[in-house]
């Protein structure tokens, strides 16, 4: 019998109308159609509470979003859950996602970042630079590769430490 | 009106405000005597998102507007869609996709107001204004209160759900089409959120009560707080019944005397107009018949309690009885108010979702309908935080060639600036400032549930930082996330 496959949950967020800030959505998009057996698939607009729900219940939590700077093509990182405080609204970073869904739920999700390099950010427009592009297929690829091995958990990091490469909505935003 | 600053004064800035919706900035100026002279909520960012939508085909509009906000995009897309509705002459919907956008709109209200209380307000309701702060959140919340905080992830997954069903995805959905909807609910999704319908129903009775014996309790320091009288704006049936999707406008003063009343959302323009101030992006809208000065009005749960004549579900209907009585049957002008309206409408939206669900006719087939182009609509609807008007002009070659949004939280600007103002001259004047004291200009601006990204017309989470500053310049505090 095979040992059993962690599941695993990837979370692409970001606004696709703002250029490379769609990468996360993107990669979800792409990543989905591998239909990769054990891994959900979320899109959304930025990190809400109930995403801490959704994590809780895989192995492993990916939280996929475009990198304002940083290593290229991508970065992979562990996310340390935090308890934090203070955050406003209905607009989550990963660490308190896996924050919530360790306190609320009791869960012991292992928490990644794949903070994908991006380009543009300041415009509406829904398209992805050039060099977006190739970037999104190589944390695709990453992605499938990845799990034909079997396991995110045994993966060494990637790129600077979590939260230095990553950007979320809010990061983006402030750029402008 | 802008007033020229004396040199010799002090400033507060807030900055960013917590859990509220947004980007912003609270100044709270002190004079050399430490009492508070002046207060502003200034908003930080502005894009301008009416020029984006510019050019663009009107059927993509409805998807389009999404992008305003992360937040409420189900409001936006619905307020879009009732315009394009009337673009393609097809406003009057068929049973099935009027309610199935409804429904939609209900699972909205459901899952937003939920939140709020849950993990924004209830830690000021639950720990008070100067509880500590490192508890004074949802983290607090999930310590003290571990049931709460789950019931409120669980309510938002519901009502996230229902959108889902309804709009095809939980963000960014497309279900609301010009003239109708592209997909009716299956039987086995009614099924499927029948299943917890009664578990949401007590969920939502019990956090109701929260609010209801929160606000009656503590009604003596709750009264003055950040309160003052004010007109009040928002949809009604035309039998004067509460109806958050559709309906025609109603202005109430603050004794309940109507300002105007059955407006058609089409002639909104000739009630309503916006200021523009120097110092904020985000304009001033006023009744035009009372002009700049005093035609500043709320919008939102409040409001729209106070406006309603009824509420036509049984359990929300003897809560707002209960409500209305705390003032007399008056307009109830308190701004913690908003607290226990929201939960009386979080009520009435999981007691419309039992309604819907029962309907055959969310199974229908028959999904649009058209009818004679115009080249101008508008779409009004009842956002969670108040009145949402779109506004726009199509040319003949189906483009956009003009839009105006007014967001729920642009009617409140003034409203909160007034809040602050109260608040301030209340508790911060004469006195050594406190993280606590500074709070309670949060918790203020928090009655509100603003949502200060889509008033700017800019996107994602936009903190508020309150700075405090003294009559030389000086930053004497800044409060921030």
């Amino acid at each position: 019998m095979s040992p059993r496959r962690e599941t695993v949950l990837l979370l692409g967020f970001g606004n696709p109308g703002r250029l490379d800030d769609g990468l996360g959505p993107a990669l979800a998009a792409q990543v989905e159609l591998l239909g990769l057996p054990g891994m959900t698939v979320q899109s959304d607009y930025q990190l809400c509470l109930e995403d801490a729900e959704a994590a809780a219940r895989h192995d492993v939590v990916i939280f996929a979003d475009a990198a304002t700077s940083g290593v290229e093509p991508f970065s992979f990182r562990r996310v340390v859950p935090v308890a934090s405080v203070g955050f406003s609204t209905h607009s989550l970073q990963p660490e308190q996602v896996l924050g919530l869904a360790h306190r609320l739920f009791g869960a012991r999700t292992d928490g990644y970042t794949l903070g994908i390099r991006g380009y543009a950010f300041n415009e509406y427009e829904e398209s992805l630079t050039e060099q977006g592009k190739a970037n999104l297929a190589a944390a695709v690829a990453f992605i499938r590769e990845a799990h034909e091995q079997g396991s995110f958990i045994e993966l060494p990091a990637m790129g600077p430490a979590s939260g230095q490469a990553t950007t979320s909505v809010d990061t983006v935003t402030s750029r402008t | 009106m802008d007033v020229a600053l004396p040199t010799s004064m002090k400033k507060i800035v807030i900055e960013p405000v917590t859990r509220v919706e947004g980007h912003g900035k609270v100044t709270i100026l002190l004079d050399e005597a430490k009492q508070v002279f002046q207060t502003r909520l200034h908003i930080v960012e502005f894009r301008g998102f009416e020029r984006f939508i510019q050019g663009r085909p009107f059927w993509e509009v409805p998807v389009l507007v999404q992008r305003l906000c992360g937040i409420c995009p189900v409001s936006h897309h619905l307020a879009a869609a009732k315009a394009m509705d009337r673009i393609v002459g097809g406003e009057k919907l068929t049973p099935t996709a009027e309610k199935i956008r409804r429904l939609m709109h209900y699972g909205q209200m459901f899952q937003s107001h939920a939140l709020h209380f849950f993990h924004l307000c209830s830690p000021d309701l639950l720990f008070g204004f100067d509880a500590d702060v490192a508890i004074r959140n949802v983290i607090g919340i999930a310590a003290k209160f571990p049931d709460l905080a789950v019931q409120g992830v669980m309510m938002r997954k519901y009502g996230q759900e229902i959108i889902k069903a309804t709009a095809g995805k939980k963000i960014h959905g497309t279900g609301a089409i010009p003239g109708g909807v592209n997909k009716n609910l299956s039987i086995q999704e009614r099924d499927f959120f029948l299943k917890d319908l009664d578990q949401m129903l007590t969920w939502s009775r019990g956090a109701l009560a929260i609010a209801k014996d929160y606000t009656v309790t503590n009604l003596e320091m709750l009264a003055p707080f950040g309160s003052f009288d004010s007109s009040h704006m928002s949809l009604v049936r035309s039998d004067g019944a509460m109806d958050l999707y559709d309906g025609n406008l109603r202005a109430i003063d603050a004794e309940g005397g109507k300002i105007f009343d059955q407006v058609d959302c089409q002639d909104y323009v000739r009630y309503i107009a916006e200021e523009v101030r120097p110092w904020s992006y985000m304009k001033f809208p006023f009744i035009k018949s009372l002009g700049p000065e005093h035609g500043w009005y709320r919008v939102g749960p409040l409001a729209r309690l106070n406006t309603a004549d009824f509420i036509d579900t049984p359990e929300a209907e003897a809560e707002r009885r209960t409500f209305m009585a705390v003032t007399g049957g008056k307009p109830n002008n308190l701004t913690m108010a908003y607290h226990w309206a929201r939960l009386i409408e979080l009520l009435h939206a999981i007691e419309k979702i039992q309604e819907l669900l029962h309907d055959p006719d969310l199974q229908g087939t028959d999904l649009v309908v058209k009818g004679e182009r115009r080249g101008e609509a508008v779409g009004i609807i009842e956002a969670p935080r108040g009145t949402l008007i779109h506004h726009y002009k199509v040319d003949d070659q189906d483009q956009v060639v003009m839009a105006n949004l007014i967001v729920s939280t642009t009617h409140n600007n003034e409203p909160m600036n007034r809040a602050i103002q109260k608040v301030a001259k209340d508790h911060l004047s004469g006195v050594e400032i406190t993280e606590g004291l500074l709070n309670r200009v949060e918790v203020a601006i928090r009655a509100y549930d603003p949502c200060l990204s889509c008033a700017t017309h800019a996107l994602g989470q936009m903190p508020l930082t309150v700075e405090l500053l003294d009559h030389a310049g000086q930053v004497l505090d800044v409060k921030s996330t």
